[in-house]
């Protein structure tokens, strides 16, 4: 079945998705934005997210049963009664692991969009000189420069808080106005300014999309923290909330949800794709749409699955496959590593509304002239707070004292855990497995992948730079741990569309253009070459934005 | 679940009131006292045998009310009503056999008989709902009493761990700092009782009565004050779904 043509087709609508939409309707393109799951419409969508903590039978835990039908989301947080329908079926959808690695998919219009961390951070030249630097993989195509421009385009549409910090190696952006450090956290932040690791280490607030003041017609945070439920008031960047608005309004954007894209369809007479083949998920239907760009924002494992299903008549490994590195370089960050202890002097202190947020400690390893054992380094994301009732479980005491004690706050914490590089690795891949299909008897994706030596060599550091700091602070009962990080877990994959220089190492150019297809941009995690130490989604926004400026002007020149 | 250091961070962040990405990464970082629960499932893969398969008989109403007492006694009524006013007891039995793996529903309900010998042997033959709550409440006191010596003791065990790593920095060539394996340790004395004050907390304070009335729920604080006074024996605020 023949469907009517489009200027460009967005596949998928999460973070990348959105903001290609939004983009290139507003520069006059008439888009098709393909999402393989349901729709969940902004507000009304998020049934849940109003409930009071009693209404949900198992106070938002999981049960057996949940387990069952989803046997890796269970391996961490995702899996509980709140928001479960935010996550991709594991039975639906399996794939093949070689070795662990923990896939938490959000199938549905926004993608992970709705569920995301919200950490915002700039990436800085530290990060895209650092594989030529190292002689590592390849070098980034682009340099900061490149991308500052669209950093700032994207960070005053979507809205996110910060402070101004003058640190080279997290560049300041268009804020709103930062959530502030709790008293705990300024505590600690001004004693480290004051101690031996003051000139490298520093805490700073947390810079994420909830907005602090009202901004593009959405409210203001209220400072609920039930984010990952979707909020009513629009308060965090989503595709619902921020880019697909947009879109919509400017009469161009056509979404059609449950049509899962299995191959991009490619020309060899003009060497441009002609548009996508999908399948439709009710209908099973298989529908070919056409346009004259198209844009892979389906996330970095499905979009190596989409590009390696592609154009095999003409080369075998897919499309963007004759550098022969289609598919291999799969990144994540690793994590869970860090140290907390206790806060005193703070007991006649507490804290009014739940902060979204928290702090970060910027990179400093490897930085102005501190030297590793390993290559590259690693930011802390924490926070400080009063202990909870939670803390009566080991605590001695049972009857009326106890009760009333644990109704009221406890002691000041502390604490933080780090979010490291993991370094790109050509072993690291995605293929697809013919012998396994899902539910819509599609070959499913095997992954293989790996940290390596030198994230290992991190993980000491990450713990025990963490307790000196804290120590450094005054903070007492310092105490260290390392929860142990598959890779997945992380939820920031990257990678197996890497850009480049040169069409022999690279899938993608320096415009997101794969080299064999140049009507075809891929804006999602696949594209990058490094992970950095940062949370990744800003800069796939600032990406897809630059991208999509490239893309029209190259249609308009004709180029395409 | 064991009791290890890697396994209460992991647990914590897993409390069954944290479910964000930003709250998960929080709960690991601080100890803000997130409830490690047992037996729910909330457990990383490799922490513990997997078990599935038919696990929990309904309990019957007579069970309910039983667990209603052991709750009460932990959670009595002061000036906020008591655990068995947040009908904290059905709670704890949907919790169990919706959420428990076979091993620990069982641990659970054998939990339930030792806990009636335990107080007929201490108390003339009083079973649990015959005896007085003050024999109730010694009874509790007494396995409470071995549970927090258990903990304590693992506590000391996970600090003793943390300092090796803390101190293998400043050696040269030091030993890599090894991931703390989620290893499976012995399962605390009287490992029901952990599980029952656990459930009942839960119940408890996530309930509308506990969240509402033993602490202050704000559904929508419109705004945030990083740091404000607080007094001795004020309520804390109870957190979002």
């Amino acid at each position: 079945m023949q469907k009517p043509e489009y200027d460009a087709i967005v596949v998928g609508s999460g973070i990348s998705g959105g903001w290609a939409a939004k983009e290139l309707t507003e520069k006059g393109l008439r888009v098709l934005m393909l999402e393989r799951g349901k729709n969940i419409e902004h507000i009304t969508g998020y049934v849940n997210a109003t409930k009071a903590p009693w209404e949900y039978p198992h106070r938002g835990g999981r049960t057996r049963a949940m387990e069952e039908l989803y046997p890796v989301l269970k391996r961490d947080y995702p899996l509980n009664e709140t928001n479960l329908d935010y996550w991709a079926s594991d039975k639906d959808s399996p794939y093949t692991e070689v070795k662990r690695f923990d896939w938490f998919r959000g199938y549905h219009v926004g993608g992970r969009s709705l569920m995301w961390g919200r950490q915002s951070y700039r990436w800085s030249d530290f990060d895209f000189e650092a594989n030529a630097k190292d002689g590592i993989a390849i070098d980034w195509p682009i340099r900061y420069a490149d991308l500052a421009p669209w950093y700032d385009h994207v960070e005053k549409h979507a809205g996110i808080n910060g402070s101004h910090e003058g640190m080279p190696q997290l560049p300041d952006g268009q804020f709103l106005p930062a959530m502030p450090l709790n008293c705990g956290e300024q505590l600690v932040s001004d004693r480290l300014k004051k101690s031996k690791f003051g000139a490298a280490r520093r805490i700073i607030p947390g810079r994420s999309a909830n907005l602090t003041v009202a901004h593009d017609g959405r409210g203001q945070c209220q400072y609920r923290n039930a984010c990952w439920l979707g909020c009513p008031y629009g308060a965090y960047f989503s595709t619902q909330s921020s880019t697909l608005p947009h879109a919509a309004k400017t009469g161009r954007l056509t979404l059609l949800p449950f049509q899962i894209v299995s191959e991009v369809l490619y020309d060899p007479n003009t060497k441009r794709a002609s548009g996508v083949r999908a399948l439709d998920a009710n209908s099973n239907e298989t529908i070919d749409y056409k346009a004259k760009v198209v844009f892979l924002c389906a996330s970095t494992i499905n979009t190596a699955w989409l590009l390696m299903r592609s154009a095999t008549n003409v080369w075998p490994g897919g499309l963007g496959s004759t550098s022969g590195e289609l598919g291999h370089n799969l990144m994540d960050h690793h994590f869970r590593a860090g140290a907390q202890g206790r806060l005193e002097g703070l007991d006649d202190k507490t804290i009014f509304g739940r902060r979204p947020n928290g702090f970060y400690i910027p990179r400093y390893q490897n930085l102005f002239g501190d030297k590793r054992q390993y290559l590259r380094g690693f930011g802390y994301q924490g926070g400080a707070g009063r202990e909870d009732w939670g803390r009566a479980v080991s605590e001695l005491g049972v009857g009326a004292k106890f009760k009333d004690d644990m109704s009221t706050p406890g002691a000041w914490n502390i604490g933080a855990t780090a979010f490291a590089e993991m370094l790109p690795n050509h072993a690291n891949t995605v293929t697809i497995d013919q012998s396994k299909k899902d539910k819509w008897g599609m070959p499913v994706v095997k992954i293989d992948c790996a940290t390596g030596e030198n994230e290992a060599m991190m993980r000491r550091d990450m713990q025990v730079d963490m307790a000196e700091t804290l120590q450094a602070c005054g903070v007492k009962d310092v105490q260290v741990y390392d929860a142990g990080s598959f890779p997945g877990m992380g939820i920031h994959e990257m990678g197996t569309a890497r850009m480049g220089r040169d069409p022999k190492t690279s899938v993608l150019n320096s415009h997101n253009q794969v080299w064999d297809a140049p009507n075809v941009f891929v804006t999602d995690g696949s594209c990058m070459a490094s992970t950095a130490c940062q949370n990744p989604s800003l800069t796939y926004m600032a990406m897809t934005a630059r991208a999509a400026d490239y893309a029209v002007n190259a249609l308009n020149r004709r180029e395409l | 679940m064991t009791e290890n250091d890697t396994m209460t961070q992991i647990s914590n962040e897993l409390s069954a009131d944290l479910i964000s990405r930003r709250e998960a990464i929080l709960r690991m970082s601080v100890l803000l006292g997130g409830v490690a629960l047992i037996g729910s499932g909330a457990l990383i893969s490799g922490c513990r045998a997997e078990k599935t398969g038919t696990v929990g008989e309904p309990f019957t109403a007579d069970d309910i009310a039983y667990l209603d007492e052991i709750a009460d006694t932990i959670l009595p009524t002061t000036s906020t009503p008591g655990a068995k006013a947040a009908k904290t007891g059905a709670f704890m039995a949907l919790m169990v056999t919706d959420t428990y793996h076979e091993d620990d529903d069982k641990t659970f309900r054998d939990g339930m008989r030792k806990l009636d010998d335990l107080s007929k042997q201490k108390n003339g033959g009083a079973s649990f709902m015959k005896a007085t709550p003050a024999q109730r409440l010694a009874l509790l006191q007494e396995l409470d009493k071995e549970q927090h010596d258990y903990s304590e003791k693992q506590r000391a065990e996970g600090r003793k761990k943390s300092d090796a790593v803390i101190s293998s920095a400043s050696q040269q060539n030091a030993p890599e700092a090894k991931i703390n394996p989620a290893t499976q340790m012995s399962d605390p004395p009287n490992k029901y009782f952990r599980m029952m004050k656990e459930l009942a907390l839960l119940g408890y304070f996530t309930s509308e009565v506990g969240a509402t009335q033993a602490l202050r729920y704000v559904e929508s604080p419109g705004r945030y004050d990083p740091c404000v006074p607080y007094k001795p024996g004020e309520k804390d605020w109870a957190s979002h779904a």
